[in-house]
């Protein structure tokens, strides 16, 4: 038998592999143009400052909103801090009251972890069972202190998409500034934070076919205008918010990855879509006890979180991670031991999130692809079972929550 | 993470999977571990009566591959040992043999008990006294 030496990837929400148009794109800025964006007084510098100029215009074109607005960070997680912090810091006067959600990226909750130690009184919304926040409770967690709304676009691991517009127009009538984290969306989807309401916004470029190292914030500079205290100090880049040299070639490749978007978005998630819910419905026709985690109406259109009852995400996992690259929310691929905390957040119980898979597809997935991917994962979830004592005593009727198992 | 090559081996090749007769009394079934926390490990041996010793063993185990690397490689190594050979069986030596990380040390932890809970059992069918007192972590 020869070795099955195929590879597919599916793990998209973790990073996205760089378009070749885009490596095409920053290539001159390595060696031909190498010029630093703020020396001012030759030609090398004024030929980087014009491609990251260039790039700023074409990541506003995305997102809709003014160069000026886009603060280039080294990446979503650095924007996340520069968002929460800066806005904490810069409107100390104001209350020290933040909101956010259970199922947010550890970025955004650990930021504010931090910031409660540092004096900050901090809401965590709960989420339904779609994933959903419940727009009366945040309405209902305002209070005169209240100085941020911190609310993800679409979440890394499940896809579902918060009602953003809403949350923006109940931040706007209370004077609360919103803050988006919306790594997952930009790119993808259209996200128009302008329109929606959104004052920040945290979003980055390996998620969306860019290089790796780069990332943005959306700062709102008219009604309002909105500032943030630097957490870097030093030459004074970025309007004073974000110092250090700028990743010129970096920058270039987010340019010119957000305008490949701009351009195929929609047909790219029309595309993936399809494919996204072909790879569910032959799951459900292949497999028993199979669940789609969180809203099948409001999330994303690459992705899917599925869990596969009584069989273990890791050790699935390893029945065919030579060949298919994903993410499981088990513990048993994290260091901590714990599930997935979105997934729990979704009431799900440790027991389906230990067994949960992430199919995150891409611009470069292909209809093969996700034939072999249902294959592979649909011969690996039998193979398992066939492996579970827990898979076995369901079958004979046994209900497992009246078994006395031995924690451990 | 990358996993040994012994880990590998028994989660591409199981050893002794399967189902033995529980109502029997020369079967002892260990069921240990909970779904909540991404691990159960059933282990059961068979044992000759008149020799105390283990004549088969079988395993199912829902975990990762650690997991089922260790309840393999313990059923491997039950078969033709005594009770008191199979119950001075320590996890620290299957963490050895199959050169696990210390993040899985506790899938050693758990096939150890498993063994334990696999001979309790066939003693208390037996009216045998559960000789060694069961081990805490």
């Amino acid at each position: 038998m020869t070795k099955d030496t195929r590879r597919v990837y599916v793990d998209n929400n973790a990073t996205t592999p760089t378009d070749p148009r885009v490596v095409e794109a920053m290539l001159p800025y390595f060696y031909q143009m190498p010029g630093n964006a703020a020396s001012r007084n030759h030609p090398f510098g004024w030929e980087a400052e014009e491609g990251v100029d260039y790039a700023r215009e074409q990541i506003a074109a995305l997102i809709n909103v003014d160069p000026k607005e886009i603060i280039f960070t080294s990446g979503a997680t650095e924007s996340d801090n520069l968002a929460i912090k800066g806005v904490f810091e810069m409107y100390a006067s104001k209350g020290n009251h933040i909101i956010t959600a259970t199922t947010e990226h550890k970025a955004v909750l650990d930021t504010c972890k931090k910031l409660e130690k540092e004096g900050a009184e901090v809401t965590y919304l709960q989420v339904n069972a779609e994933g959903l926040i419940d727009l009366a409770e945040l309405e209902a967690a305002m209070k005169p202190s209240t100085i941020l709304v911190s609310i993800m676009w679409a979440n890394n691991e499940t896809g579902v998409i918060q009602p953003i517009k809403e949350i923006g127009e109940l931040c706007a009538r209370k004077g609360v500034l919103f803050f988006s984290d919306a790594v997952q969306a930009v790119g993808k989807i259209p996200v128009d934070p302008k329109a929606m309401g959104v004052h920040l916004m945290a979003f980055t470029s390996h998620k969306m076919y860019g290089p790796k190292g780069v990332g943005a914030l959306y700062v709102s500079r008219k009604s309002p205008r909105v500032k943030v205290t630097a957490q870097m100090d030093g030459g004074g880049h970025e309007r004073g918010m974000r110092s250090g040299t700028l990743n010129v070639p970096g920058i270039v490749g987010f340019g010119k990855a957000a305008e490949i978007a701009k351009a195929e978005m929609h047909q790219d998630a029309a595309r993936l879509s399809k494919m996204r819910d072909r790879l569910e419905k032959a799951f459900q026709d292949n497999l028993e006890e199979i669940y789609v985690n969180g809203s099948r109406e409001h999330r994303m259109p690459h992705v899917t979180n599925i869990s596969f009852k009584h069989v273990e995400g890791e050790g699935l996992m390893m029945t065919f991670n030579q060949n298919i690259a994903l993410s499981s929310g088990s513990a048993c691929t994290s260091a901590s031991l714990e599930p997935s905390y979105v997934l729990v957040a979704l009431g799900l119980g440790d027991d389906l999130a230990h067994s949960s898979l992430r199919f995150s597809l891409g611009r470069f997935t292909t209809e093969e692809d996700i034939d072999y991917v249902i294959e592979k994962v649909s011969a690996g979830v039998n193979h398992m079972r066939d492996l579970s004592p827990i898979w076995e005593m369901y079958k004979e009727g046994i209900d497992l929550n009246s078994v006395q198992w031995s924690e451990h | 993470m990358a996993y040994s090559d012994k880990v590998l081996e028994h989660f591409q090749h199981p050893r002794n999977v399967g189902t033995l007769d529980k109502s029997k009394a020369t079967v002892g079934t260990g069921l240990v571990g909970a779904p909540e926390c991404g691990d159960v490990m059933r282990l059961q041996i068979e044992v000759d009566p008149s020799t105390s010793t283990i004549v088969d063993a079988k395993f199912k185990t829902f975990g990762c591959g650690s997991a089922i690397a260790s309840s393999s490689l313990a059923t491997e190594w039950l078969k033709g040992k005594t009770i008191d050979q199979a119950l001075s069986i320590d996890n620290m030596t299957i963490v050895e043999e199959l050169a696990l990380p210390p993040v899985k040390i506790h899938c050693s932890v758990l096939a150890e008990d498993a063994i334990r809970s696999a001979i309790a059992d066939y003693q208390q069918k037996n009216g045998i006294e559960v000789a060694v007192a069961e081990k805490t972590h």
